[in-house]
């Protein structure tokens, strides 16, 4: 049995949250990149995630990672309907915020920034957390996004009526759903697997 | 083919919710995918049907949902599991219950929000019922479900240690941290669901 656990390099561990781009090392033996066959690359989707250590991490069940991958696309990039990108994304940068994954955090809170545009919020969510005041509307999103994480779940007609009142209809208010159930999903992964460090380190 | 999400959500076809989840059609495709890859996977070398039923069981009952717990037991008792395994599930979560997300920061500024609690431990006469492997899966489990942040290499090595492989452990993984998504999308949806506009 060849099978261990990895001792990452020497690397700078990042201690706050934060909208720079980190790295990620895995815990355990991602596969090579010449194993990796037509089954695993149509695990990746895109090829050139077969240059991430995570994905070729995830790889090695080829069919949930296509699986995860296309469900993970649909819920944040799909135009049609319901929440504007940056909002999706904010869901998912107070969902990691709150389970605690820096990583994750660090990549949906730059997405929110540049969708939104406003840099000053998203950098306010993560020195905060989620209680922090953002304006009516991201306040409810935040707060759905955090009583869904909590175990057990906290989410009830109140959160629903609270994004109505702020503009959000059914199609807004599914997409907060998945959002955020998506990165329960994420979440687990990045932080179990792995762990972050500062770029370039 | 029946759609997981929407039976457990008790969404109806031709309803108002049935026409919102059909503008995010892949993300509903693959939702089930991925369950039906988890569930029926094209190999079960590295995690047994069994292994992922048990597992799924004990995610569910450590939500404490309901329409989740009578699902997975049901699906659990389908792969043939005997009755003191399905006993030594129900003794495991009674065991195991907590509130969540809790856990540690890397030493720094965010050690001010360090929120404490427990590494769970099966007890001994589960421990014996379940065996090594899914005793060592609902450690790891618990972890995952409640304070994912806590993890480290050690919880890793006590998988190997177990007899789990590096893919095993993936499946695993994908296994909890999959149910968490689904536990809380079928949650929100009977919500929503329950209070139309």
């Amino acid at each position: 049995m060849t099978d261990k656990v990895l001792s990452p390099p020497a690397h700078v561990e990042p201690v706050v949250f934060t909208r720079e781009q980190l790295d990620w090392l895995p815990w355990l033996e991602p596969m090579a990149e010449q194993d990796l066959t037509a089954r695993h690359m149509a695990g990746l989707v895109d090829a050139a995630r077969a240059k991430s250590p995570y994905f070729r991490l995830l790889a090695r069940d080829p069919e949930v990672l296509e699986a995860r991958t296309r469900t993970d696309k649909d819920i944040f990039y799909n135009p049609e309907a319901g929440l504007p990108r940056a909002e999706r994304e904010l869901a998912a940068a107070a969902t990691s915020r709150y389970n605690g994954c820096i990583y994750c955090a660090s990549v949906h809170a730059r997405f929110a920034a540049t969708y939104s545009k406003r840099v000053d919020d998203v950098d306010h969510l993560l020195a905060k957390g989620v209680g922090a005041d953002l304006d009516a509307r991201w306040n409810a999103i935040v707060a759905a996004s955090v009583a869904l994480t909590s175990t057990p779940i906290a989410f009830g007609p109140q959160h629903v009526d609270g994004l109505r009142k702020v503009g959000l209809d059914d199609a807004s208010i599914v997409d907060v759903i998945n959002a955020a159930s998506f990165f329960n999903w994420a979440n687990r992964l990045m932080l179990s697997l792995g762990e972050p460090a500062a770029a370039g380190g | 083919m029946s759609d997981v999400i929407d039976t457990l959500a008790g969404i109806a076809p031709g309803s108002p919710l049935d026409a919102v989840r059909a503008q995010r059609p892949q993300a509903r495709l693959h939702a089930q995918a991925s369950y039906d890859s988890l569930f029926t996977p094209l190999s079960d070398v590295d995690a047994s049907k069994l292994e992922r039923r048990a597992i799924a069981c004990f995610v569910a009952g450590l939500h404490g949902r309901p329409e989740m717990e009578a699902f997975y037991g049901s699906g659990l008792a389908a792969a043939g599991a005997s009755a003191a395994l399905q006993a030594a599930i129900g003794a495991a979560v009674a065991a195991a219950r907590i509130e969540g997300p809790y856990g540690r920061y890397p030493k720094g500024p965010l050690s001010a929000e360090d929120k404490a609690g427990p590494v769970h431990r099966i007890a001994q006469p589960t421990r014996d019922a379940l065996g090594p492997r899914l005793a060592a899966a609902f450690e790891h489990t618990h972890m995952l479900v409640f304070h994912p942040r806590d993890s480290a290499p050690p919880y890793l090595q006590a998988l190997l240690d177990a007899g789990w492989s590096t893919t095993g452990i993936v499946v695993v993984s994908q296994l909890v941290a999959f149910l968490s998504y689904q536990i809380r999308v079928v949650a929100g949806l009977r919500v929503l669901n329950a209070r139309p506009a």
